[in-house]
């Protein structure tokens, strides 16, 4: 595995509009998102031989890499669809990396999105979610929990073990919503305090309306070669210095602990593989669907003890000028969430803080930065360690 | 009156259904490390043993954790709201979702000692569900 560090480079990167995009298609999202990652890496799409997607999960796509291939007009050497839920957006950085590291080709665009907000209703999205697989079709859904009340579990477990609070929790929407103004392509606008989230409607007790993911529009790409090849390129080429994976379980009912996820074992391997240590990560861009999430994130990928996620996100830690800069894109609590594609947007932050083209939210002198995503709830992780 | 989903059993898990219509809870057991587990599977995550075999369980835990759910997933859940989904530690050591009932929502509390009941939900379903003892 440690034949990957150094050796490949992320050179491109592109968004869709996101947010409310009725006039586009999941197809017309992604291919959006493509094309602008293929115009910022100065590259056209003769020059891709390998595409990794994702399925959608508004539209029923039989191979979704041959749909997204033909769609775009490209026969590339090695495509694959890959699904680890939320955490394949990481997971697909380092399929190309292992793709081209293999010799199959030498260029990869990874592309994922889909229009959840129009394609029917908010009300729609929310019951195909829940129905969907993230719950057990037969021991869970017939009781009718929502996605939102899977990692509700989570965070009251997380409250009862660790004295973790509600306005701990609400710390980190507020955190990402600062973080989403100051980001040009974000779904929302509006800032947000402690006490509007914690007004906010209740949805599952501990989580209300603005501790849970947006439902939005968006597709995001990236562009992943050789770093060799990446040099001649019209970016600064954004290194893959390490990368690991961990699973726990796969459904809520049956985790032995609701606590401990898999980002003990995926932040472990990848900073073994990066060499390098907590003390070096300028930024980290954290899989935020809930805002739960982060907390648990934070403890398991060993920014703090066990137990003390909580107490880590106040006091403005994890906002830009604190000692750890969280999801700076705003992410999917205030950004963007459009299925599988949004934790590719957490990839595509990373690369732009290390770029050092992030505008506004720019971390200064960001070099390592660290990309996280989760799929399932809470139960499949995949971190990324990314360096310029 | 909007449906809600109910279990469509199958190979594996018909025993399961079976058990809980007939006001019984099983779960799988390995023979060989003699360990239960849930959801049912074909091969034992203790110990990898392929021996395994229905048994009815106590029936008794407590919760493990909870949610009040306010906004129901899809219509049919609508007129339950609030109801209390939850992850229940059995005796027998595994942990299933389930709805506890018999307790109001604001009084759950991690810890509650509950003890199965079944549902009806149609002619072929019960549906486990826990109630809180005093």
């Amino acid at each position: 595995m440690n034949s990957l560090s150094e050796k490949i480079a992320i050179a491109g990167i592109g968004e869709s509009k996101v947010g409310k995009v009725p006039e586009k298609s999941a197809l017309q999202l992604q291919s959006d998102a493509a094309h602008a990652a293929l115009a910022d890496a100065g590259l056209t799409l003769a020059d891709i031989d390998g595409l990794i997607t994702t399925p959608v999960r508004v539209e029923a796509w039989n191979m979704p890499c041959g749909v997204v291939a033909s769609f775009l007009g490209i026969q590339p050497a090695y495509l694959s669809t890959l699904d680890l839920a939320g955490a394949s957006g990481c997971a697909m950085i380092h399929h190309a990396a292992m793709a081209i590291a293999s010799g199959q080709c030498h260029t990869v665009l990874c592309v994922a999105g889909q229009n959840s907000l129009t394609h029917k209703s908010r009300a729609s999205a929310v019951q195909t979610m829940a129905e969907s697989g993230a719950a057990h079709a037969q021991f869970e859904v017939p009781y009718g929990p929502l996605v939102a009340s899977n990692y509700a579990l989570i965070a009251q477990r997380h409250m009862h073990e660790y004295g973790t609070t509600p306005e701990q929790m609400a710390e980190v929407a507020v955190t990402t919503r600062k973080h989403a103004l100051l980001n040009p392509n974000a779904h929302m606008v509006k800032p947000i305090t402690v006490d509007d989230v914690l007004n906010s409607p209740m949805i599952t007790s501990p989580l209300k309306r603005l501790d849970c993911a947006l439902v939005s529009d968006g597709a995001a790409a990236a562009i992943v070669t050789s770093a060799e090849r990446a040099r001649d390129l019209r970016q600064k080429p954004v290194r893959l210095l390490g990368q690991g994976y961990g699973l726990s379980h796969s459904y809520v009912g049956e985790a032995p602990r609701l606590t401990h996820s898999g980002a003990i074992e995926s932040g472990k391997k990848a900073f073994a593989m990066a060499g390098v240590t907590h003390a070096d990560i300028d930024v980290a861009e954290l899989y935020d669907c809930f805002t739960i999430t982060v907390i648990i994130e934070l403890e398991d990928l060993g920014f703090c003890k066990k137990g003390e996620g909580g107490a880590f996100v106040q006091g403005g830690r994890i906002a830009l000028s604190g000692q750890l800069p969280v999801t700076t894109h705003g992410g999917l609590l205030s950004a963007c969430h459009p299925g599988l594609g949004g934790g590719l947007f957490h990839v595509l932050e990373a690369v732009r803080q290390l770029r050092g083209q992030a505008g506004a939210r720019q971390v200064p002198n960001a070099r390592i930065a660290l990309a996280h995503g989760n799929g399932g709830t809470i139960a499949i992780h995949c971190t990324l360690i990314l360096a310029k | 009156m909007f449906p809600r989903p109910l279990p469509s059993p199958n190979a594996l898990t018909a025993p399961y259904w079976e058990a809980a219509l007939n006001g019984e809870l099983e779960l799988p057991r390995c023979e060989t490390c003699a360990a239960f587990h849930f959801y049912p599977r074909t091969t034992c995550p203790h110990c990898g043993s392929q021996n395994l075999a229905w048994h009815a369980v106590s029936g008794r835990g407590e919760v493990y954790s909870f949610t009040v759910v306010h906004r129901a997933p899809s219509k049919g859940f609508e007129a339950l709201v609030p109801y209390v989904v939850a992850v229940v530690a059995l005796e027998e050591g595994p942990h299933l979702m389930t709805r506890l009932i018999g307790v109001a929502p604001e009084a759950v509390r991690i810890g509650l000692k509950v003890k199965v009941e079944f549902k009806k939900q149609d002619e072929q379903t019960r549906l486990p569900v826990f109630r809180a003892l005093a």
